[in-house]
């Protein structure tokens, strides 16, 4: 675990099992419908992974992570949104060339901060930099002071209701409560038919294997050692001569990026952006898919969030009312008994089996050791 | 903006609009009174709080509606008896939450706030399917209508006066009971210094629970009082759960003073702004005028010095 490879060889074999499962699997198994419905699941997967370097090894609980979803979500959208409103496709309105809802809302030109929007480029780029900058900021603010725990979860939570009330009332500018419907084509290329869908759900899953990546690098460089040292006693390492505000900013910051992009994809992947992904609700709803999934497990996140919107989906389909029941209950039974989730019970019931079964056929190589019992429970 | 109104009328509006605010104070000074108690107190994150006022506020109306069929000679006073039984109903889910949830929680207050907020989710459901997704709204006694001309251009409704008095009474009481009862003391105690209040031989799970009790019953109070002023539905606890938090931050927790100046001075901003704009942007300039105070000032305006 001390070298500086990205991961020990139980994580390759997961990280593997994955690829399969999502490469292969999934798309030879589902339909298109369903398979665009697992693209929209993995789009909170980003957000997830985001969570296990933020909250699992940072200890940095953050309720405002619709926020940045949202932020990534919405650039993504603007661009597109641009793209469906060209002058010919829009000579109806009594302002061409502007988005239809600018237009219904007696809007006559394209406001400023529309403008960049023109460009894929600095699309990207605002994708990755907005919520990054606006994260810092929050961070910059309230580490420095050394807010944390509960009062920064409360002020995140408070900045996505001011995010999603400003978004609902400036219907001119950002399409209101309905959001951003109606997106067409990215540069030239229709992304409603069904072989988009397929490759725009491959492409996904390949920034999703980047991310993966940078993740397990920043958990297995000292940066990941330092995370976890700081939520365990986070005094200590400020004695140690550590700017602990500093790496919470990063770890904050890396969080929000990864939410922008899951946005991001959610907007080619949906066709749509709303409030309804911004606010508090659907925000602690990603802290319930990493804490199911397991919060110090990077692929438990992923796995965690699959399995909670399949069992959503299947769930409000046939029983609406059991749903939320469900849910609750969920909460209530990862937090008291499986504190680290899926990837918890994985790690103490099913894997010592497996290790077992394959030792009992073969003596065990020396020097051999566990990746997962060294990742070690939260000892809140 | 204010060039339409002549001076008279400007003052109307300000009088007006800051009793409309007072309105607003009493809600948030109910729900936060017994948030901070919760979360000043014991460092629980209760996102069920607002559940709990719902509860509250349906117990009422199903007061006031036996009320109404079995005694209507009487209808004028259910309201408290309604406030009575409010208090033991979400007092006791209160104490039988902690008791089944909180208390394997103390040691990891963000795990509350998951934990709670699952419990709100069901609770919401429970209500929906109970009492049905509509909202309700409780009949008001004849001596509530109506208002009060001040003058010719001023009135106030009689509810929310009423309103106003109960939460006066209320805060007074729980002022009472936290810093000049014996149990209250025992409170203070657990909270400054857990393992010397247990040593000297308070009942510290005892004090718990029924400080958790406390506080949910005091929610379901402020619910009663919220039948006043709006329908009940069950996700009308989750409108406030926010606000209420900032409220009780703001305030600086674990202080009840500072959390009556904060309910004062968000309710009364947000209000006297709503009249000269949309109501959504008065709400977002107010909460980011909140947030904006509190990444300069963390501890909030009226902070308790606590040595850890």
């Amino acid at each position: 675990m001390t070298d500086n490879r990205f991961f020990n060889r139980s994580e390759l074999i997961g990280i593997l099992v994955l690829a399969v499962f999502l490469v292969v699997v999934l798309p030879l198994t589902l339909d298109v419908f369903r398979l665009n419905l697992v693209a929209k699941y993995l789009t909170y997967a980003f957000v997830a992974l985001g969570l296990v370097i933020c909250w699992g090894y940072g200890g940095i609980l953050s309720l405002g992570q619709g926020v940045f979803f949202g932020l990534g979500g919405y650039c993504m959208a603007m661009f597109l949104k641009l793209e469906a409103s060209s002058v010919e496709n829009t000579k109806i309105q009594s302002t061409p060339g502007i988005p239809d809802f600018m237009d219904w809302n007696q809007i006559t030109a394209l406001p400023l901060f529309w403008k960049p929007f023109h460009s894929l480029t600095l699309t990207i780029a605002a994708i990755i930099l907005v919520p990054g900058i606006f994260a810092l900021i929050i961070g910059t603010a309230m580490f420095k002071r050394r807010v944390g725990g509960t009062y920064f979860a409360i002020i995140t939570q408070a900045v996505a209701a001011i995010l999603t009330i400003l978004i609902v009332g400036q219907q001119g500018y950002t399409g209101g409560i309905n959001g951003m419907t109606d997106l067409r084509t990215l540069k030239g290329w229709d992304i409603r038919p069904d072989h988009a869908k397929i490759v725009l759900y491959f492409f996904e899953v390949g920034c999703l294997f980047v991310c993966i990546m940078i993740a397990q690098f920043v958990r297995h460089s000292k940066l990941g050692r330092i995370l976890v040292a700081m939520r365990e006693k986070e005094d200590r390492v400020r004695f140690s001569g550590y700017s602990v505000a500093n790496f919470k900013i990063f770890a904050f910051c890396i969080a929000a990026v990864f939410a922008a992009i899951g946005g991001a994809m959610f907007a080619l992947n949906v066709g749509f952006m709303s409030p309804s992904f911004v606010g508090i609700v659907p925000s602690i709803e990603m802290v319930i898919y990493t804490a199911v999934g397991g919060r110090l497990s990077i692929l438990g996140a992923i796995y965690g969030t699959l399995l909670v919107n399949f069992a959503k989906t299947s769930l409000s389909e046939t029983f609406p009312e059991l749903w939320l029941f469900g849910l609750g209950g969920l909460f209530i039974a990862v937090v008291l008994a499986f504190p680290n989730g899926l990837a918890g019970i994985w790690g103490d019931y099913v894997q010592p089996r497996i290790d077992r079964l394959i030792s009992s056929r073969k003596p065990k190589p020396e020097g051999w050791t566990d990746g997962s019992v060294a990742d070690g429970a939260p000892a809140e | 903006m204010f060039g339409d109104y002549s001076l008279g009328d400007l003052g109307s509006i300000f009088v007006m609009q800051g009793f409309a605010g007072l309105i607003l104070f009493s809600v948030y000074v109910l729900m936060a009174l017994g948030l901070a108690i919760i979360f000043g107190q014991m460092g629980v994150i209760n996102m069920a709080h607002g559940e709990f006022m719902i509860l509250g506020a349906y117990v009422t109306w199903m007061t006031s509606n036996l009320f109404q069929t079995y005694m209507p000679s009487l209808f004028g006073g259910y309201f408290f008896l309604a406030m009575i039984l409010a208090f033991l109903a979400s007092g006791a889910l209160g104490m039988l939450v902690e008791w089944a949830l909180i208390r394997h929680l103390y040691k990891r207050p963000l795990d509350t706030l998951l934990a709670t907020w699952g419990l709100s989710l069901m609770l919401q459901q429970a209500y929906r399917s109970v009492f049905g997704a509509r909202e309700v709204g409780v009949e008001l006694p004849q001596w509530m209508l109506g208002s009060l001309q001040v003058t010719s251009s001023i009135e106030v409704p009689i509810n929310g006066v009423f309103v106003m008095c109960l939460t006066v009474l209320i805060t007074i009481g729980v002022a009472y009971v936290m810093y000049m009862s014996r149990w209250g003391r025992q409170v203070r105690a657990v909270v400054q210094n857990r393992i010397m209040a247990g040593a000297v031989g308070i009942n510290t799970e005892k004090v718990d629970r029924y400080t958790f009790g406390l506080g949910c019953g005091i929610a379901g109070v402020a619910g009663s009082a919220f039948t006043m002023i709006g329908s009940t539905g069950p996700t009308s606890g989750q409108l406030y759960i926010v606000d209420t938090f900032l409220v009780v931050v703001f305030g600086g927790a674990a202080s009840l003073l500072g959390t009556i100046a904060s309910a004062f001075s968000i309710s009364q901003t947000q209000s006297t702004l709503e009249f000269f704009m949309s109501g959504s942007m008065a709400k977002v300039l107010t909460l980011l005028a909140v947030v904006g105070i509190l990444m300069l000032r963390p501890q909030g305006l009226f902070a308790l010095k606590v040595r850890k």
